[in-house]
């Protein structure tokens, strides 16, 4: 069991939901990425997911895109964004996940990605180019290292494929609540909680949901039918709007608090 | 033959997508599975590439250009006839059709060089559909006649700011597009690339290049070529050029966009000097740097312009099938001059890549009396302001 197997049991017992926030690293800098995963954590996400910046993010829009560009401006890789969190390992226990796309793992070697990734304390990856039928070499690898492989689930999949993407998958089930790119939405579909249902009748796994959503009022009605959200492009706004201001990390601190606090305790 | 059932070419290939595209990917191939067993579908396409498209296209005995070579017999294939004036017509009619039977009510394409676009909006217009095209600012500026004909047939060109501002962030566009409105829209991949069953289907669409010429060789020669040198940009008029002749003993040579030489760091040869990597859905060779980022391609042919490379091309390379060398821009103006000058046909730049190719490098070193083919994929009217703002 690693810290995203413990989290969710730790929340379950309590009976809460969990907040997953995304940031991308070295967006501004890995500097700042550090204080604000201490940060997030603080503000209440119970989850990190860490960008690591790929060249083409054919699933993000255009806050993500951008995002992804300013960090590899400052030439922020695997292993960099390992050491970061290695570095922040003494300071906090809080579950941190890789987010990126499949080039950039299978040009690093899968294997030396999987030892990396665990021996720096990261718990796990998603990968959104990555769906189940192309990841056999991948699962098995991180089976063996307790690395948490998390899989997408889609509007769009079929049951079959609900199934196959639940067995693939370790640590938590990533739901996407639209068809569509990355990139907050002031409206999410109706269908989500039918959809969620449909999920979570071939799956005892831990489901999050993430995609667009922006607002405490989504999180909140959201948080009812999923064990989890996600929110990555709403607290990136925050970011770009105060790059190059002191109080970038309390800002992004405070939007969190608004959005992950106060949620509603289960059942 | 390949692909495999998971949509590999011995390795490459596959489906590296997004999972709100899986479902459409199935949709599509079980639709492409069906079309390829069905009479009709094969009649009602090659009634439209007859009728519409101006298929077969002439097989050329280029006769000023064999004498040059001092022996060997060059062929072209003319590709650079066809409606819209390349062969991208192949696959955009053959996978309209597909996106009637369908249901889909909308079509979005990427274009690097807007020949595919063109193709796109062309077929789309006929069929009635609304088209969207994804294109490049770089694109746009360099490629400002093909834009000007895809709003003419009434489709739209969405300029791409991002990344390399070329066909690479184009297809990213395409694709967020898709996922986007996956329900309705049907995404026309313009080459050999992107995620299974597209680079096996357009292949399909594109063997109609090498089947003719095929017969037209044969019924001229009374024997097959003994090279055939063909562009690879995405690799579609390449590959639809080769596999017919695939279990022959033809020698197949691949030109990619040298750009301002290999060394130089600004071509698009992933073949030559790529590795293998994963990109808009399959794994292929690939430019990247250390770290895996995909680097910049740069050409003066924007159908050349593309970091990567259809995934049964990286196949061909691995078995040694094919062979794949590098033209450079300045090499592939002298092809189009050359070619303009003495057959009184002017080439796009992608092709004159390959003519340069065959008949500088390869030809001399040849004995008398072999027989090269070389596809000419299209012809050079969208390339008119580049030579015009060089001379
Ligand atoms: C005339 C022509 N030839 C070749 C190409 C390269 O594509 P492919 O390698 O798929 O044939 C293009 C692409 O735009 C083109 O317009």
């Amino acid at each position: 069991m690693n810290r995203l197997d413990r989290k969710f049991n730790e929340l379950k017992q309590k009976r809460k939901k969990a907040f997953v926030a995304f940031i991308m690293a070295g967006d501004p800098s890995l500097g700042t990425t550090k204080k604000l995963i201490l940060e997030l954590e603080k503000s209440g996400a119970d989850i990190i997911e860490l960008g690591v910046p790929f060249s083409d993010p054919l699933a993000d829009g255009p806050t993500i895109q951008r995002s992804s560009e300013r960090a590899l401006k400052h030439k922020v890789n695997i292993d960099s964004v390992s050491n970061l969190v290695r570095n922040v390992r003494s300071e906090t226990d809080v579950p941190i996940v890789f987010l990126t796309y499949y080039n950039l793992i299978y040009h690093y070697g899968l294997d030396k990605f999987v030892k990396k990734a665990t021996s720096s304390g990261v718990d796990g990856v998603i990968i959104p180019d990555l769906p189940p039928e192309e990841s056999k070499d991948l699962q098995r690898i991180a089976r063996k290292n307790k690395f948490s492989l998390i899989h997408l689930a889609a509007p769009t999949s079929s049951r079959e494929r609900l199934r196959k993407i639940s067995d693939a998958s370790t640590g938590f089930i990533y739901y996407v609540s639209l068809t569509g790119t990355t990139g907050a939405r002031n409206k999410l579909p109706k269908e989500i909680s039918g959809s969620l249902r449909r999920l979570k009748r071939v799956t005892k796994k831990p489901v999050c949901v993430g995609f667009g959503i922006s607002t405490p009022n989504q999180v909140r009605s959201i948080s009812k039918s999923a064990d989890g959200v996600i929110v990555g492009s709403a607290i990136i706004k925050v970011i770009e709007r105060n790059i190059g201001k002191k109080d970038l990390v309390k800002k992004v601190g405070r939007f969190v608090q608004c959005l992950a606090l106060d949620r509603p305790v289960q059942g | 033959m390949l692909p495999d059932k998971y949509g590999k070419f011995d390795g490459f290939g596959g489906k590296f997508v997004p999972e709100t595209l899986m479902v459409a990917l199935q949709e599509l191939e079980r639709e492409y599975k069906k079309a390829l067993k069905s009479t009709k579908f094969k009649q009602e396409l090659g009634e439209l590439l007859e009728v519409y498209a101006g298929r077969p296209t002439p097989l050329y005995f280029a006769r000023n250009l064999s004498k040059q070579t001092g022996g060997c017999r060059i062929y072209l294939k003319r590709e650079d006839l066809l409606h819209t004036g390349a062969h991208k017509i192949n696959n955009t009619l053959g996978q309209v059709l597909l996106a009637v039977k369908m249901g889909k009510s909308r079509i979005i394409a990427e274009t690097g060089a807007g020949q595919h676009g063109v193709a796109t909006a062309t077929a789309a217009a006929m069929f009635g559909l609304p088209c969207d095209v994804y294109m490049g600012i770089e694109d746009i500026g360099r490629q400002a006649l093909n834009v000007f004909k895809m709003k003419l047939l009434g489709a739209r060109v969405i300029p791409v700011y991002s990344g390399s501002k070329t066909l690479k962030d184009a297809t990213n566009e395409a694709i967020r597009d898709w996922v986007t409105n996956v329900r309705t829209t049907h995404y026309i991949i313009g080459s050999v690339v992107g995620p299974h069953p597209y680079p096996a289907m357009v292949r399909d669409f594109q063997t109609v290049i090498g089947k003719e010429t095929k017969k037209q060789i044969l019924k001229y020669e009374g024997r097959l070529p003994d090279y055939m040198v063909a562009c690879v940009g995405g690799g579609s008029n390449s590959i639809g050029f080769f596999h017919e002749f695939f279990k022959s003993k033809v020698k197949f040579i691949g030109v990619e966009a040298g750009g301002l030489g290999l060394a130089s760091g600004k071509h698009g040869a992933a073949l030559c000097k790529g590795k293998p990597g994963i990109l808009h859905g399959s794994k292929s060779y690939l430019l990247q740097d250390k770290n895996g980022q995909v680097t910049v391609a740069h050409s003066i042919s924007a159908g050349l312009d593309y970091p990567g490379v259809g995934p049964e091309h990286s196949y061909y390379k691995e078995t040694g099938r094919a062979q794949y060398v590098a033209v450079t821009d300045k090499e592939s103006l002298e092809g189009f001059k050359m070619l303009s000058e003495i057959e009184g046909i002017i080439p796009a730049l992608e092709p004159s890549h390959a003519i340069y190719y065959a008949v500088k490098k390869l030809a001399p070193k040849l004995k008398k009396n072999k027989i090269i083919a070389i596809c000419l994929s299209g012809r050079g009217d969208k390339d008119i302001d580049i030579i015009k703002g060089l001379s």
